[in-house]
């Protein structure tokens, strides 16, 4: 019994992980409707930033903020740049887009920073949390604020003039340009609060799992299952979806025998489809209604 | 008149010319990829892919190469070295070395990386009769002259090392309780392998859990927390150097202080136990053949001080504590020596005669006592190493330079 | 209508709807390609023609994903799976069993046809990103199955298997690389007479139907599950054929061979050649296996971003592929002639 409060603890712990990369997944689908295969290697690239300015001396809190407008910036500047061009074109070439951009920036940091592991810091210190050493205070506060996030998303996309903005000119574009709406400049919008989303993600993950240029290749696959699993269309199914596979994971590798540890991930991924099979929108994604 | 003048002493001239090569033939000899002015080398490495961080070898490599041709070269005969791309993609390996064979004509495929990699291209290089020279893997299989002739490793074997650990652990610690952690892969099974042969009848007893985490998982906790619940004396952690860091970090954050022995892949001083963090590395074992490059231990150590001056001349800006900067370089070296050996006879086959006839070479950058031997019959070059211990921010070496010659199966 | 709902409009906007006729090349061109195909291999080097003999290949296994995403509508990340099962099925048979190569095709199509429709079955229920992923975990997992301990006996495990490359046979005299590069030859321009042939037909019909409109489709009569599962068995039978033609090519079968990027090269190569242009896949195929060349001919450290770049250029140059200046040409073409 303590193996498996155990494993349930530090599944929560690398389903926080799992949480708040698959945050930035919702909001880039949500801006898009797609999903952005270079998000891991973006939230990377933010993250190798606020490490270097903390290299010339920049405070952790300063390091953290400038990192996130910048990361602003880049998101939108890469749609402008990038992307734009290729809004009329099918959707499969977008995806061969988010491809390459996947390896230009892989390829940069690696030239850049080298691919030996860096040792990056953590606003809330690494010792036991409430007496348990299974999660750590780290953790702990990645945790909080993935929930914190998930709040102020909540509020954004439910509350403000901007966010419903947003929702609109992803889901009925042509209705959302008769309203009034700039649905062109709501993408890059949305892509820039995803890459700044995806920068806090890298920044509390990297204390986690090190610094590296591809650190977030293995973070990309979970947290995209994750999103999947809680429903594209929900931060709340998201986050939820996170912590679920972070769990399943622990359990299928400790509690199913034989294969169950060389095969963890093959069975949560199994997991997850099955889920998919029965709720095709995710757990607390909206219903598809179809139309000819 | 004029005319035929000119052509007898052209005719003259050109049969002095035949008959001095001619000469020249009978004490030089040639393969294809080397000649009286350059010696072509052809290599692969994971450049792009995920492997990408060991393209730093091949970089060293080139860079060193560079050295040896600015100083005058091999016998007078400078190096050209092809590097190529292969992803660490076995398909895409064979389509690269047969470049180099059939289109770059080399005169032996140097150092190319990965076992995946190197299985794909043996049997091909071996059917060419051309050498597959100081492999970049440490799988046991290399040292297999009776088979494959052509093909040889460098670095000591993953399951000679694993060997010295399960017998230290035998004469130190008979009753220790021991789990091993692993890499679901050929780097991780051969240690394993390796660890049960070295306890040998008692593998079974002592060995209470074996766990294996895939390279894609990006955090192993849930595995650290799986392992701590068996309870055991002793972790050996057969990893790659990021989950080799994270599994000290881990372990100390969960207060739990077993004896830890880490394979000497991700013993680096600067890109595993100072990213863990020092306090957390104390007391962890390991063995090593190379010195660090950012262990302070070296910095008057005349090897060393070669290395540095190399990397500061030809590679500024290189990362000083990436062990794969060390291991390009020791590679480099011992195929050059092995070249000048071969003297004006750069066959193939004279290559693989002087690749098997260094004796107690020792390049800049291996451990003091750590020397190179090889024969007709060994073909693994380095074979010895030296268990150490981490102490405050440095390794110190302990105990005798330990032999583990493996015979492939 | 909800973001969810942008989903099933998303499919049927993915893929453009190619008319049947405008999936192939005309009689013409398809010759003049076939005669140099034929007459190339006796003026290169062998490494040149296997280098070749690979192009065939991948362009099989591009063609594949083709018959499924440019013929059905569906998309997958997850074709590695079936090239690896083709080609352990290969390299088991031939080094276990001593089956001849040439045989231990048909039955690695069999094999994966059968996984393939198998796997159809949950892929039915799934659309759009929510398939991409259940394909992506296919990738994901297979090297993992490969490796399982219980299956090391026959896989070889994580060491992989060697495979023995076959003589020409009869006494020919070309050289091994060369009859496999005729061999190969065959075989993919029998395959792809099959597909032109399939895709015109009553299946190709009910594919193109569920890729333009699933639920028109269904209404009016087709059979949407039945032919869903069938585009996934085709596309996975040749695959799988594409994988032991590529494991005797390279003569090793290893779990490191048939990664998610094996996957995604495969996606690329669709996407360039253009997607529902059966001719297209030889030009993707093309660019997954020279591309990365030519970028580590520019840089090697940075080689990827490089690759990234001239990614980049072409899909802006022809977001729509190879299938574009296929089109431009032949309206260049038209023009001249009336002119």
């Amino acid at each position: 019994m303590e193996l498996f409060t155990n494993q349930v603890l530090a599944g929560i712990a690398t389903g926080a992980i799992y949480a708040c990369m698959a945050l930035a997944v919702v909001m880039i689908y949500q801006a898009i409707d797609h999903l952005n295969f270079a998000q891991g290697e973006m939230a990377m690239f933010s993250t190798f930033i606020s490490w270097q300015l903390m290299q010339w001396g920049v405070s952790y809190w300063a390091a953290f903020a400038i990192t996130l407008v910048f990361s602003f910036i880049a998101g939108i500047a890469i749609e402008r740049i990038l992307f734009k061009p290729l809004t009329k074109a099918p959707v499969l070439t977008n995806v061969a887009g988010f491809i390459a951009l996947f390896a230009i920036i892989n390829s940069s940091a690696g030239l850049i920073w080298d691919f030996t592991i860096k040792q990056y810091p953590t606003p809330f210190g690494s010792s036991p949390f409430l007496g348990s050493q299974l999660i750590s205070t780290h953790q702990a506060g990645m945790i909080g604020v993935t929930v914190m996030l998930l709040v102020a998303l909540y509020f954004f996309f439910q509350y403000t003039r901007i966010g419903l903005a947003m929702r609109a000119a992803a889901s009925v574009p042509e209705s959302a340009r008769l309203v009034g709406i700039n649905t062109s400049w709501m993408i890059a919008l949305g892509w820039g609060m995803a890459t700044a989303i995806g920068a806090i993600a890298g920044m509390l993950i990297a204390p986690v799992v090190f610094l590296e240029p591809n650190m977030m290749g293995g973070v990309l696959i979970y947290g995209f299952a994750a999103a999947v699993l809680g429903g594209l269309t929900s931060p709340f199914g998201a986050v939820v979806g996170g912590f679920l596979v972070g769990i399943f994971e622990n359990l299928a590798g400790t509690y199913i025998p034989g294969v169950g540890n060389e095969l963890k991930l093959p069975i949560a991924l199994a997991l997850i489809i099955s889920v998919l099979v029965v709720k095709p929108a995710g757990l607390f994604g909206r219903h598809i209604v179809k139309r000819v | 008149m004029f005319l035929a003048r000119i052509l007898r002493t052209t005719a003259l001239v050109t049969a002095v010319a035949t008959l001095t090569s001619g000469a020249a033939l009978a004490q030089k000899k040639y393969d294809t990829g080397a000649s009286d002015t350059e010696i072509k080398i052809g290599n692969i490495m994971p450049y792009s892919g995920p492997a990408s961080a060991y393209g730093i070898i091949g970089k060293t490599e080139e860079a060193y190469f560079k050295m040896i041709n600015d100083k005058g070269g091999i016998n007078g005969r400078k190096i050209t070295y092809v590097t190529y791309d292969d992803a660490y993609s076995p398909p895409k390996a064979v389509e690269q070395v047969r470049k180099l064979v059939e289109s770059d004509e080399v005169l032996a495929v140097f150092n190319p990386l990965g076992t995946p990699s190197n299985s794909a291209i043996q049997k091909y290089l071996n059917a060419k009769k051309i050498p597959q020279l100081f492999v970049a893997t440490g799988a046991t299989k290399w040292n297999d002259p009776k088979n494959f002739p052509w093909t040889m490793g460098w670095q000591p074997s993953y399951q000679s090392e694993a060997q010295i650990y399960a017998k230290w652990l035998m004469k130190e610690k008979p009753d220790a309780k021991v789990a091993i952690l692993y890499q679901n892969d050929d780097f991780g099974k051969d240690y394993l392998k390796g660890t049960k042969d070295g306890f040998g009848a008692k593998a079974a007893s002592s060995i209470i859990l074996e766990e294996s985490y895939e390279v894609s998982e990006p955090s192993i906790d849930g595995h650290i927390v799986k392992i701590k619940a068996a309870n055991p004396d002793v972790l050996l952690i057969y990893t790659t150097p990021k989950f080799g860091a994270q599994t000290i970090k881990k372990t100390a954050e969960l207060g739990w202080k077993p004896l830890q022995i880490i394979t000497n892949v991700s013993a680096s001083v600067g890109s595993v136990m100072k990213p863990a963090g020092f306090e957390a590395s104390q007391g962890v074992l390991s063995a090593a053949y190379a010195k660090d490059g950012a262990d302070s231990r070296w910095a008057d150590d005349a090897g060393m001080k070669k290395w540095t001056e190399f990397l500061d001349k030809y590679m500024p800006g290189a990362d000083k504590t990436d062990s794969s900067v060390v291991y390009g370089y020791g590679a480099a070296q011992t195929l050059v020596k092995a070249l000048e050996q071969c003297g004006d006879d750069l066959t193939r086959a004279n290559l693989m005669k002087q690749a098997a006839s260094l004796k107690d070479f020792a390049p800049d950058t291996l451990l003091p006592g750590v020397k190179i031997n090889t024969g007709p019959n060994d073909f693994a070059p380095i074979s010895q190493l030296q268990m150490q211990r981490f102490k405050g921010e440095k390794w110190e070496q302990f105990g005798d330079i330990l032999s583990g010659d493996v015979a492939p199966e | 209508m909800s973001a969810a709902e942008e989903v099933v409009a998303e499919g049927h906007q993915a893929v453009a709807a190619v008319p049947k006729r405008g999936m192939t090349l005309g009689t013409g061109t398809s010759l003049v390609v076939l005669a140099a195909l034929l007459i190339m291999p006796i003026f290169v080097k062998n490494f040149i023609i296997f280098q070749m003999t690979m192009l065939l290949i991948y362009g099989l296994a591009v063609l594949a994903l083709n018959i499924l995403t440019g013929g059905s509508g569906q998309f997958s990340l997850g074709q590695s799976a079936f090239y690896a099962v083709g080609a352990y099925t290969t390299a088991v048979l031939m080094e276990h069993f001593n089956v001849n190569y040439a045989l231990t095709l048909p039955i690695a199509g069999v094999v994966c046809f059968a996984f393939g429709f198998l796997f159809g079955q949950p892929a039915l229920r799934l659309s759009g990103v929510y398939l991409a992923l259940a394909t992506f975990a296919l990738a994901t997992a297979m090297p993992q199955l490969l490796k399982l301990n219980f299956l090391e006996h026959w896989t070889g495990g994580v060491q992989g298997l060697v495979v023995t490359k076959p003589d020409a046979p009869f006494g020919l005299p070309m050289s091994q690389d060369m009859w496999l590069y005729y061999f190969t030859l065959v075989v993919v321009i029998a395959i792809y007479i099959f597909a032109v042939n399939l895709l015109r037909s009553r299946s190709g019909r009910a594919f193109m139907a569920i890729r333009d409109n699933e639920i028109a489709a269904s209404a009016m009569g087709v059979d949407v599950a039945l032919y869903k599962t069938l585009a996934f068995g085709v596309s996975a039978a040749i695959t799988g054929i594409a994988g032991s033609l590529g494991a005797i090519a390279v003569q090793f079968v290893a779990p490191d061979s048939y990664t998610i990027t094996l996957a995604i090269s495969l996606f690329l190569g669709m996407v360039v050649g253009g997607v529902g242009w059966l001719p297209g896949s030889i030009v993707g195929a093309a660019f997954i296996i020279f591309v990365p060349n030519i970028a580590e001919g520019i840089s090697k450290g940075l080689s990827g971003a490089v690759f990234g770049v001239l990614l980049f250029l072409v899909i802006y140059l022809v977001p729509h592929g190879a299938r574009q200046v296929a089109i431009l040409g032949q309206k260049l073409a038209g023009k001249l002639r009336k002119n």
